[in-house]
């Protein structure tokens, strides 16, 4: 934008950005980070929400690694008083 | 309900101690109650952050040890009333801190505190994870630079784990903090993007504070920036981080954002 641009050398915040990026999808999936639970947990919350109002504390969403299998277990406590809205969403 | 807070980052030096003097006295200025613990063992600094090294009685590991009662450690701000401090033992070794009286601890200042702040040591080893562990909220301390977001990357992958929280399967909140914000840097395309770090992350933005004088400035003559500098840009914007954890809307400014040609030249004969 300014005639200094023209001089300049080139913005080194891409490259950081780009190793960043590569780096940290191998560490991730070598280390077992995935953001598999926290992901389920919002769509989850989602998809509920559009039938009843509920609280985010009132969703609990764990993962049990195993050798052989995993168990995802997902609990969600409704109280008695929640609006049920499914007839409004039909 | 009390909120534990940890303030966290896996890397040094990122600002973790500024942060939580910063953030606890912000709170406490909005008039909640707020205890700040420090929990780096053999490292303390946060007593020196907030003025209050001379006043150090008892500590942490005093009270997990049964030498004192958690009311003879705590060290009341003499400048805010609702601010108090748990400071960390200098001398004792790092295993000091039990699991159990930690537990204890922290379900003690849960009752007597709206907010526990958690100043945590670097690392990801055994200080950094009890910091965490009880921990209701973490704030993620990230300066724009590589190794700060790979180290931020790997304590994002423990909060989902390793805490109590996550281990019950419930949310476990978490926001990104970046600190050391360098605008001239930034305007060279030499400093990640706040875009790029938050992609990287995915965590949600609490706050950008910039690089700046007044943080060493108050941390000189022992004072939370945001009460020796309340008017500074590094002060409004911890000032404005503790709304947002607040939770009220509070719009996102990016220090220095609109620069004219002057910041532009500087910034280039910086280079
Ligand atoms: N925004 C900032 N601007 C300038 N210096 C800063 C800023 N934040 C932290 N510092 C300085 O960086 C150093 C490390 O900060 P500290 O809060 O002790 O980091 P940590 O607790 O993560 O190790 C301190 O000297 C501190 O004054
Ligand atoms: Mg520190």
């Amino acid at each position: 934008m300014t005639i200094f641009n023209l001089f300049r050398r080139k913005a080194s915040a891409p490259v950081a950005r780009e190793r960043l990026q590569v780096l940290l999808a191998h560490e991730r999936a070598s280390i077992g980070r995935t953001d598999l639970v926290a992901v389920l947990r919002e769509e989850i919350l989602a998809v509920i929400a559009k039938h009843v109002t509920l609280d985010p504390e009132h969703l609990r969403v764990r993962m049990e690694r195993g050798e052989q299998m995993s168990t995802l277990e997902v609990e969600v406590d409704i109280p008695s008083t929640a609006r049920v809205r499914l007839a409004l969403t039909g | 309900m009390a909120k534990v807070l940890v303030v966290t980052s896996g890397k040094g030096g990122v600002g973790k101690t500024t942060s939580t003097a910063a953030l606890g006295a912000a709170l406490a200025q909005m008039g909640q109650s707020v205890v700040v613990v420090d929990f780096d063992v053999g490292l303390r600094n946060l007593d020196l952050v907030m003025g209050a090294e001379r006043r150090v009685v008892y500590d942490f590991v005093n009270v997990i040890q049964g030498e004192a009662k958690l009311a003879q450690a705590l060290i009341r701000d003499k400048r805010i009333e609702t601010l108090s401090l748990l400071p960390a033992s200098q001398t004792r070794d790092k295993d000091a801190l039990s699991e159990e009286g930690v537990a204890r601890v922290m379900d003690e200042l849960r009752e007597k505190f709206d907010w526990v702040i958690c100043d945590s040591p670097a690392g990801i080893e055994r200080g950094a994870s009890l910091a965490m562990r009880h921990a209701d909220v973490a704030v993620v301390v990230t300066n724009p630079e590589v190794s700060s977001v790979r180290d931020s990357d790997r304590i994002i992958g423990l909060l989902d784990s390793k805490t109590l929280r996550a281990e019950r399967g419930e949310r476990m909140e978490k926001h990104l903090l970046l600190t050391r914000y360098d605008r001239l840097r930034a305007e060279r395309g030499d400093m990640l993007k706040t875009e790029d770090v938050l992609e990287i992350l995915s965590i949600p933005l609490l706050g950008i504070v910039p690089e700046s004088q007044d943080v060493l400035r108050a941390s000189n003559i022992g004072q939370p920036v945001t009460v020796s500098g309340p008017d500074t840009a590094a002060g409004r914007a911890y000032a404005d981080a503790a709304r947002r954890l607040k939770g009220d809307p509070v719009p996102m400014t990016i220090p220095g954002e609109k620069t004219g040609f002057l910041g532009r030249l500087f910034g280039r004969r910086a280079a």
